[in-house]
Formats: structure tokens, sequence, C-alpha cells
């Protein structure tokens, strides 16, 4: 199903990911990388878990606060049946954590930050995402 | 004080990922999907999403290191390493093709997870079980190459 080109929300939320992460950095110090801060979520545990579990609760009661203030909620469609998306759940898992970051953290923070490992990490996810969705839309 | 700054800059990337509509794994697949391109219907939406993502991130980044450390903390926590090695080209690759299965990365599956639905749950889980996997194997790693004298 076609999805609209929505440039200025595009944009904006972008943006507003952008001042999430620089919040964190400036009043924690913290990298804003949800795998990173997911996988330190579990043991062994150290002095900073509980502001990770706090950092993932507000990511899951996100929605919560849009469907309370809009009365509504943005469209979630899933292409994919529950036998990918463990493979796809286990995969963007263990590559993360192995590749120490995902979208948020090398895509986001470790490009603004001009670091080489985050610009090859997010042009190397960028060129098998392509090609994984590539192979699922139209060639299986 | 820093939980609570931490579950708001949750909620406020939560709302960027809302509104930018990279919570929605389709909308990230359309962007993925670059046959569209040609046969019609691509949606270059993902590319301003990091394009407004990063170019605050940068601006805010150097405002911020001009300071010594974070307002809340005691030193800014960055990554240690700069080399390049093999983990920095396999581990995104794996990445890349989970996300490129189902359009979902860490940050929106969480967000997705507000949504209640049971398919998402299944993915988150089998997310954390991927995360542990790859704890254990770079701490086995690790520990190796202690045994063996080498440093890293």
């Amino acid at each position: 199903m076609i999805t609209e080109y929505t440039a200025l929300t595009a944009l904006a939320g972008g943006a507003l990911i952008g001042v999430a992460a620089t919040m964190l950095m400036g009043l924690t110090g913290r990298i804003a990388g949800v795998s990173g801060i997911a996988a330190r979520m579990l043991p062994p545990w150290d002095g900073a878990v509980a502001g990770r579990f706090a950092f993932v609760a507000g990511l899951v009661v996100a929605a919560l606060v849009v469907r309370v203030t809009t009365g509504s909620l943005p469209p979630l469609t899933l292409e994919a049946g529950p036998i990918a998306l463990v493979a796809a759940g286990l995969l963007v898992g263990f590559g993360a954590v192995w590749g120490n970051g995902c979208t948020s953290g090398h895509g986001v923070c470790g490009i603004a930050s001009l670091s080489s490992r985050s610009i090859v990490a997010t042009l190397v996810f960028m060129a098998t995402a392509v090609a994984t969705t590539f192979l699922v839309r139209h060639v299986m | 004080m820093i939980v609570l700054v931490q579950f708001i800059v949750g909620i406020v990337f939560g709302l960027g990922l809302l509104l930018s509509g990279m919570s929605n794994p389709q909308k990230v697949l359309n962007f993925l999907d670059l046959a569209a391109i040609r046969s019609g219907g691509w949606d270059p939406s993902l590319i301003l999403v990091m394009a407004g993502a990063v170019g605050v991130t940068f601006a805010g980044f150097r405002l911020i290191f001009r300071r010594q450390r974070p307002l809340l903390g005691d030193r800014f926590q960055l990554p240690p390493s700069q080399t390049l090695d093999w983990r920095i080209a396999t581990g995104p690759a794996i990445f890349g093709i989970g996300w490129g299965l189902a359009g979902i990365c860490p940050g929106p599956a969480f967000v997705d997870l507000g949504y209640g639905s049971p398919a998402i749950i299944l993915f988150v889980v089998a997310m954390m079980i991927g995360m542990a996997a790859a704890r254990m194997l770079a701490n086995r790693q690790h520990r190796g190459s202690m045994a063996m004298g080498q440093s890293n």
C-alpha cells in the first residue's frame, strides 16, 4: 500500500528526534542510541539501569500521549507475518548490539558526530535493508 | 531527577518518531523499496527525517560540547572505539536484513508497543533475545581475547 510523501512532518519529526538526542547528551551525557539503551536493560545491571527503563517507558508512552491529546493515532501497518517478525526481531536485536548501534545511535547521533564508524555502519545497514526489501517485495 | 529526565526524553523521541511517520513500518518499507522510484509509490520521507534529526543533533552537540560536562552528570559518555573493525560491518549488515524484512528498528519497535498490538510484542521479545545473544557472544569473545593476552 502506498504511503504519502510527508515532507513537512518528516522534517519536523526528525528535528524532534534531534532535540531528544541533544537533550539526552546535554543533560545526562549519554548517546540516544535505542539499541544500546534497550540491550543494557538486560542483566548484568549497573547503576544507570533505572534511567534506561525510564527512557524506553517514555518511548512506549509516546503513543498514549498522542492519543490523549489528538484523539487518534497515526497508522501502523505491518506487512510481515509472525514468522518474519520473529526472524526480523532476532536479526535487528543481534545486529544492532553486534555493530554497537542502530538507526538512532549510528544513523543520527553517530553521523551528527561525524564518526567514521557510524557512517560506515549506516551505509552498510541501508544497503542490506534495501536489498532485503527488494527480495521480499519483488522476488519472494 | 535523572530518571524523570530520561522518561521525558523518551517521550520526546517517541513523539518525533510518531510525527515523522517512521513508527509505521510500511512507511519505512516504502522508502527502502527503491524499485518503486521507477514503478511509482516510493516514499522518500525517511531522508527528511534523517536530515532533520542529524541537522539538529549536529548543531545541538556542538553547543553542548562547549561545556566540560553534562548538566546532570559528571562526564560525557562517548563510544570509546573509533577504529574500523569487522564488527562494524557485520553487525549493521545483519541489522539491515532484519530492518528490511519488517521495516522495524529498535526505536519504532518500542513506540509501536504503545499501540498494544500482539504482533509488535512478538517482534520486541525476539529483538531482546537477539540483543542478549549478541551481548553474550561479545562478552565471550572479549574474555577469550583477554585470556590470550591480547588487548581489545
